[in-house]
C-alpha cells in the first residue's frame, strides 16, 4: 500500500480553441521517504499534474482517473475537505519564486497562515514557528526578515520562504514545480540540496518537477518522463539511467549539457516542437520528431510495457530503441 | 515617509500657484465688463467707469493678481462685486452644500460598487454577474440630470418619501438637510457607482488570477478566505485610482444635478457668477475647487502606500 496513488489520471483543459488533453492516463505511486522525478519539455503538462493532485487546475477543467491518498480518493472529496488537505498532508512549492507571495503582506504572515489554519496555532506561537522554519530554509537574521516584504527578499529567498510556508504543516507529500527554473544557476543547487535535506529530516515524499534531466537525475528514487501530457518511460532512476530507452528519454539525455565539455559546444536539441494538446496525433505523439518512427507509430498509440521489473516504455520499436546508441539518434 | 509628503506638499503649492494664474487669465480674456453688467446696458459711461474705479478693476492686471493672492495669504478674499458681501460667506454657505453632497454620492458609489463588483466576480460569467454588468452598463449610460427628473418623478411625486428639491439649511436640523441631499446624491451616486463597480470586478478577476492567489488556495484557505485575505487589498489599487479621480469629478461636477433640484452649491454659485460676471467670486471658487481636487488626489496618494507596501520603499 503507497502512501499515493495516482491511478490514470486525466486532465482537460478547456480553451478557447476547444478541450486540451493536458495529462493523459498518468499512473504512478509513492511510498513514504520516496521522491519522484517528473521530467519532460516545457507545455508537456507537468505542472498541470501537479495542480490536479492539488484539485488547483483552472476553471472548468476537468480531471478523471484516482488519486488515492492514504487509499482515499481525493478526486472524491469535496471542496471544504480538500482546504484540509491543502497546504497540510500534500503542499506544493511552485516555478516562479517572484510572483508567488502576496506583496502586501509580510513574509511572516504568510509563512504564519498555514500554521494557524491547519495546527490552530495561536498568533504569537504561530510567529515562534515561521521565525523556526525561516531559520531553517536558510534565511539568514530571521527577527530582522519576518516583518519584510516580498520585494525585499533576493528570487533566492523567496522560494525559501515558499520552500518554509510549504512545509510548514509538515506535509505528507510535497511537490516541487520546477522549484529552482526561476533562480540564478548558483542558487539552484542550494535550493536544491534543501528540499533534498528537509524532505529526508521529515520523512516526506517528494515529487520533483523539472525539465532537466540533470537536476532529475542526482535528486530521485524514481523517474516518470512525460511527453505531450502522458509517460513515455518510467523507473527506477538507476534502471533508466543505466538503459535510457524511450527515443525522447534519449533525446532529453543528448539535451544535457555535460560536465568537461567544452562550453563552445552546441547543445543537442530534440528538432521539431511539443504536439498540439488540442488535436493530438492519433499514434505516439512524439511521430513526427522521432527519429525511428514509422507507420505504425503514426496510427497506434504504443502500450507502456515493461522492459524489466519496474522500468515501462512506451514505443512501438523498443527492439530498435534499445540497440540503438543516443548518439546515434540524436546529434 | 515624512520626505515623502513633504515632496507632495512643495507639488501642492507649486500646483497651486499655476492654477491661480491659469484662472485669473481666463478671467481676463473672458469678455464681458463686471460694471456694465451691475449697472446694466443703459448705464451711462462716467457711471461705468466710476464703479470700474471703486471696484479696483482699472489697475493693471498684475497689480489685481498681486493683491487677490496677497488677500488670499492673509485670509482676505474681497467683496462681491454683484452682492456687495464678503466672497467668503458665499462659498461658506455654498460648500456646506456641495462637500457633504459629495462626500455621500461617493460613499454611496463605493458602496454599490464593492457590493455588486464583487457579488459580479464571485459568480463571474453566471447569471447574476451578466445581468448586474448589463444594469451597470445601463447606469453608467444614463445622463445623471434625465435619472434626477426619473428619481424626483418616483420619489418625490408619486411615493412622496423625500423632497423634489431644494435645501432647508442645516439649522433645520441634520436628518432633513440628509433627506433634501439623499435623491442629488443617489443622482450621482449611480453613475460613478456602475463605474466603479465594473472596476472592481475586473480587477478582483484579474487578481484572482495571479501566481499568489494560487499560493493561498494551496495553504488550504478556502475561495471565500483567499478573496478577503489576499485578493481584496491588491484589487483595491485600482479602484482607489478611479475613485479618487471620479470624488474630484463629483466636487466640481455637481453643478447639472444642483440645479435640477435647486440646491444652492458651490456649482451654482459658480453658474450665478459667471452670468454677472462677477470674476472675483469665479475665481475664488475654481481656485478652491482645485485646491479641493489636488487635496483628494494627495490624500488618494497616501493611501497607495498604505494599501501597497512597495510604493513607500521607492517614494521615500
Ligand atoms: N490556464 C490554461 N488554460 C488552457 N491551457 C493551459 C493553461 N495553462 C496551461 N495550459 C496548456 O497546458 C499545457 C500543459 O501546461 P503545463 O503548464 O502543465 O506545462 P509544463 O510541463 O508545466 O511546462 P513548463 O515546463 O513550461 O512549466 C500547455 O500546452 C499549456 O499551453
Ligand atoms: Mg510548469
Amino acid at each position: 500500500m503507497s502512501l499515493l496513488n495516482v491511478k490514470n489520471l486525466s486532465v482537460i483543459l478547456a480553451t478557447n480553441d476547444g478541450p486540451a488533453r493536458a495529462v493523459r492516463d498518468l499512473s504512478f505511486s509513492l511510498n513514504k521517504g520516496e521522491t519522484l522525478g517528473i521530467v519532460g519539455e516545457s507545455g508537456c503538462g507537468k505542472s498541470m499534474a501537479a495542480l490536479a493532485l492539488m484539485g488547483l487546475l483552472p476553471e472548468l477543467s476537468e480531471t478523471r482517473g484516482e488519486i488515492l491518498l492514504d487509499e482515499e480518493n481525493l478526486l472524491d472529496k469535496t471542496e471544504a475537505e480538500m482546504c484540509r488537505i491543502r497546504g497540510n498532508r500534500l503542499a506544493m512549492v511552485f516555478q516562479e519564486p517572484m510572483t508567488s507571495l502576496n506583496p502586501v503582506h509580510t513574509v511572516g504572515n504568510q509563512i504564519m497562515e498555514p500554521l494557524q489554519l491547519h495546527l490552530g496555532l495561536s498568533e504569537s506561537a504561530a510567529r515562534e514557528e515561521a521565525l523556526h522554519l525561516m531559520d531553517r530554509v536558510g534565511i539568514p537574521n530571521p527577527e530582522a526578515r519576518i516583518d519584510n516584504y516580498p520585494h525585499q527578499l533576493s528570487g533566492g529567498q523567496r522560494q525559501r520562504v515558499m520552500i518554509a510556508i510549504a512545509l510548514s504543516c509538515k506535509p505528507d507529500v510535497l511537490i516541487a514545480d520546477e522549484p529552482t527554473t526561476a533562480l540564478d544557476v548558483t542558487i539552484q543547487d542550494q535550493i536544491l540540496e534543501l528540499i533534498q535535506n528537509l524532505v529526508q529530516e521529515d520523512g516526506m515524499a517528494l515529487i520533483l518537477i523539472s525539465h532537466d534531466l540533470g537536476v532529475i537525475s542526482e535528486n530521485t528514487d524514481n523517474i516518470l518522463v512525460m511527453y505531450g501530457g502522458a509517460a513515455v518511460e518510467k523507473g527506477g532512476t538507476e534502471q533508466i539511467f543505466n538503459e535510457l530507452v524511450h527515443p525522447y528519454t534519449q533525446g532529453l539525455f543528448a539535451a544535457m549539457p555535460k560536465l568537461g565539455r567544452a562550453r563552445t559546444m552546441r547543445l543537442v536539441t530534440i528538432p521539431g516542437t511539443v504536439p498540439d494538446l488540442i488535436n493530438l496525433p492519433a499514434g505516439c505523439t512524439f511521430t513526427d520528431r522521432c527519429p525511428i518512427a514509422t507507420d505504425i507509430c503514426r496510427n497506434t498509440p504504443p502500450p507502456l510495457e515493461e522492459i524489466e521489473p519496474r522500468h515501462a516504455v512506451a514505443c512501438h520499436h523498443l527492439q530498435e530503441a534499445r540497440s540503438r546508441k543516443t548518439e546515434e539518434l540524436f546529434s | 515617509m515624512s520626505v515623502f509628503i513633504a515632496k507632495r506638499v512643495l507639488t501642492l503649492i507649486a500646483t497651486l500657484i499655476g492654477a491661480s494664474m491659469v484662472i485669473f487669465l481666463v478671467m481676463e480674456i473672458l469678455p464681458g465688463d463686471p460694471a456694465l453688467v451691475i449697472l446694466g446696458v443703459d448705464a451711462s459711461d462716467e457711471a461705468v467707469r466710476a464703479l470700474t474705479k471703486e471696484l479696483g478693476l482699472d489697475r493693471p492686471p498684475v497689480e489685481r493678481y498681486w493683491s487677490w493672492i496677497t488677500g488670499l495669504l492673509q485670509g482676505e478674499l474681497g467683496n462681491s462685486y454683484a452682492y456687495k458681501v464678503p466672497i467668503w460667506e458665499l462659498i461658506e454657505g455654498a460648500m456646506l452644500i456641495t462637500l457633504p453632497l459629495a462626500v455621500m454620492s461617493i460613499a454611496l458609489s463605493i458602496v454599490l460598487a464593492l457590493v455588486i463588483g464583487l457579488y459580479a466576480a464571485a459568480n463571474h460569467n453566471k447569471a447574476g454577474d451578466v445581468t448586474l454588468m448589463g444594469i451597470s452598463q445601463l447606469g453608467i449610460s444614463i445622463p445623471n440630470f434625465w435619472l434626477a427628473i426619473l428619481l424626483i418623478i418616483l420619489f418625490a411625486i408619486e411615493l412622496r418619501w423625500l423632497p423634489a428639491g431644494g435645501f432647508p439649511g442645516w439649522d433645520e436640523g441634520i436628518l432633513v438637510c440628509l433627506k433634501a441631499l439623499l435623491l442629488p446624491s443617489l443622482a450621482l451616486a449611480t453613475v460613478v457607482g456602475a463605474i466603479l463597480a465594473r472596476i472592481t470586478r475586473s480587477s478582483v478577476l484579474e487578481v484572482f488570477r495571479e501566481d499568489y492567489v494560487r499560493t493561498a488556495r494551496a495553504k488550504g484557505l478556502s475561495q471565500r478566505a483567499t478573496l478577503w485575505r489576499h485578493v481584496l487589498r491588491n484589487a483595491l489599487i485600482p479602484v482607489l485610482t478611479v475613485t479618487g479621480i471620479q470624488f474630484s469629478a463629483l466636487l466640481t461636477g455637481t453643478v447639472v444635478v444642483e440645479n435640477v433640484f435647486h440646491i444652492p452649491g458651490l456649482g451654482s454659485l459658480v453658474l450665478k457668477a459667471i452670468n454677472n460676471r462677477d470674476t472675483i467670486v469665479v475665481e475664488n471658487v475654481i481656485l478652491l475647487l482645485a485646491t479641493m481636487v489636488i487635496t483628494v488626489n494627495f490624500i488618494v496618494d497616501i493611501l497607495y502606500a498604505v494599501v501597497d507596501p512597495r510604493l513607500k520603499a521607492h517614494d521615500i
